[in-house]
């Protein structure tokens, strides 16, 4: 009789452990899940959500809810974050936040509103919850948490179960259509790509990588100035103007200088040089 | 340390990611908040389940991961057509259903 009093009166505290546990790790939950709607880099706040579902995996387990735990942290902190990284990064990871606000005063009153709600919840919670006896899952557990849960499952959820996989069926179904995209005409071959490639009348070969000294000025090697403009004047890249005009690479005031300034000038604009004299 | 204490926890939690859906702008942010919620009324869902002394509380919470999963994915879904579009995933720029 006394054991079955101490069991049933075992939870109205519960362990030193997993009282020391509660107590680091709720506050770390809470910085975490502040942090993630604070922080203005969305990757930031994906990893932030990932250490507060790790925070709430561990308040599973504490819970004798073994299965729940591991879930958690297979299905969410895993796959669920994964694909939130993914999609942040197909979709541009400097796309943060705009600060302005459409609706004048929405964050305040969304400050106020939380403070509010916050309010709300927690105190009757915190009055409700004075004295209250939990029953434990050692009696629900025995035999092992995983296998309850299957059987439980299997039996009176069995339906709830259809149900649930039926619709992940569908939520499948439903990704491939609107991810999918519909191309106009046929797959673009080889000759199209040329054709439309030479039809556009830009640059067709490579532009030189950076620090490459303009050796050729043609068609097929153009020589180009570091700017990005043309050494030669004639043609160029669209939209980019020549920096300066080719014809007189050096200003005339040093022609009849020192023969020093005369080389420091020479230096400068030898790039233009070079690409002249191979035309001719 | 009363057990209840993960109510007021996950309370707490429930409230942050309210706040976050009302201030981010950014539709993939906003789908993290709605995580946060859900994450937080699953661990309310796990605590009533040790309380009660049944396993009833952790089956819901394991139907909530499962509708959260097929959630996310048709979101994200959502996002990256609306971002494929429109070039932007903020949710202030989809508002043509307004006019």
């Amino acid at each position: 009789m006394s054991s079955l009093v101490t069991a049933a009166g075992e939870l109205t505290s519960t362990s030193t452990g997993e009282a020391v546990t509660f107590w680091i790790l709720a506050p770390v939950a809470v910085l975490a899940a502040l942090g993630m709607i604070l922080v203005r880099s969305a990757v930031h706040s994906a990893l932030l959500l990932v250490a507060n579902l790790f925070c709430v995996a561990v308040f599973y387990l504490l819970q004798q809810a073994p299965f729940l735990g591991f879930v958690q942290i297979i299905v969410y902190a895993g796959a669920i974050m994964v694909l939130f990284l993914f999609v942040l990064m197909l979709v541009g990871v400097d796309s943060s936040d705009s600060l302005v606000e459409t609706i004048r005063g929405q964050r305040l009153g969304a400050v106020i509103f939380g403070l509010g709600f916050a309010g709300l919840l927690v105190f009757p919670i915190g009055s409700a919850i004075d004295g209250v006896r939990g029953d434990g899952l050692e009696t629900a557990n025995t035999g092992g948490n995983v296998q309850a849960i299957g059987r439980l499952l299997f039996s009176q959820y069995v339906f709830v179960f259809e149900a649930v996989s039926a619709l992940l069926v569908v939520a499948a179904i439903g990704t491939m259509v609107l991810g999918h995209r519909e191309r106009d005409g046929g797959p673009v071959g080889q000759r199209e790509w040329m054709r439309r490639r030479f039809a556009s009348g830009g640059q067709v070969t490579p532009l030189p990588g950076p620090g490459v000294f303009a050796r050729h000025d043609s068609a097929d090697t153009l020589g180009l100035l570091p700017g990005g403009g043309r050494a030669s004047g004639i043609g160029g890249i669209p939209g980019i103007e020549s920096p300066e005009p080719a014809e007189s690479p050096e200003p005339p005031a040093n022609d009849g200088d020192s023969a020093l300034a005369g080389a420091a000038g020479k230096g400068v604009a030898g790039k233009g040089v070079v690409g002249k004299g191979d035309e001719q | 340390m009363n057990p209840a204490n993960y109510l007021i926890l996950a309370a707490l939690l429930f409230t942050i990611g309210t706040a976050g859906v009302l201030v981010r702008r950014n539709a993939i942010v906003v789908f993290m908040s709605i995580e946060l919620m859900l994450n937080a009324s699953n661990l309310t869902l796990v605590t009533f389940s040790r309380l009660h002394g049944t396993l009833d509380g952790q089956i819901m919470a394991f139907f909530v991961m499962v509708v959260a999963a097929a959630e996310v994915v048709i979101g994200l879904a959502i996002i990256l057509s609306i971002f494929r579009t429109r070039r932007s995933a903020s949710v202030d720029d989809v508002n043509l259903l307004k006019y």
